[in-house]
């Protein structure tokens, strides 16, 4: 999992099923200092936690634990946020 | 899952018998920015996408779970939604750093 800021919205009105009265927000990972984020090819995550753009999450990226999360055996979505964060430790 | 700018269709008529009466559509994935990244790509539509249209698109084994009868299918990318709006904010707006000690979000 990684940990994301929420950084917009997408508002897609013809979607597949799977993607029903949920909101697919933007997010973008969280790097340590000095490090050059990664192009990244995976920033849409499915919203199951109400957060707003703004908001700290926690994204799971891989399918079988999105699946798990929606509660739908068959779906197609591969992230999916899953917590907002409140505060890191980082020793 | 990533966006997806719409730019032709590929047809075939040899194709692996699952793929049978599935449009396939030649896309450019964008990132966040809508810059494109990397080449064109082939993907399965499912949304009826047309040239030109913005799409959410999804890798791996999920775009072969979007398709609407067989699920076991050679695909690996599929448009799964048609962008109507689209608001990202700048890169400079939220501070996107993870630093040693307490970093406190909320």
């Amino acid at each position: 999992m990684i940990i994301g800021k929420v950084v917009g919205t997408v508002v897609t009105t013809i979607s597949h099923r799977d993607y029903k009265n949920r909101r697919l927000l933007v997010v973008q990972p969280l790097v340590l200092e000095g490090d050059t984020p990664a192009p990244d090819e995976d920033f849409i995550a499915l919203d199951n936690t109400q957060a707003g753009v703004g908001d700290t999450v926690l994204v799971n990226r891989e399918g079988n634990g999105a699946r798990q999360v929606l509660k739908n055996p068959d779906a197609c979505v591969i992230s999916v946020i899953v917590g907002i964060v409140d505060s890191v430790s980082l020793v | 899952m990533l966006f997806g700018r719409v730019h032709g269709n590929a047809v075939c008529t040899m194709k692996y018998e699952g793929t049978k009466g599935l449009k396939l559509l030649v896309v450019q994935p964008l990132n966040k920015m809508l810059e494109p990244i990397g080449a064109l790509q082939v993907a399965a539509d499912v949304v009826q996408a047309g040239p030109g249209d913005l799409c959410v698109m999804v890798r791996s084994r999920e775009a072969a779970l979007a398709m609407p009868a067989v699920k076991f299918v050679p695909i690996d990318l599929a448009l799964v939604g048609i962008v109507d709006e689209l608001e990202v904010k700048p890169d400079g707006t939220y501070d996107c750093t993870l630093r040693r000690g307490l970093n406190r979000f909320t």
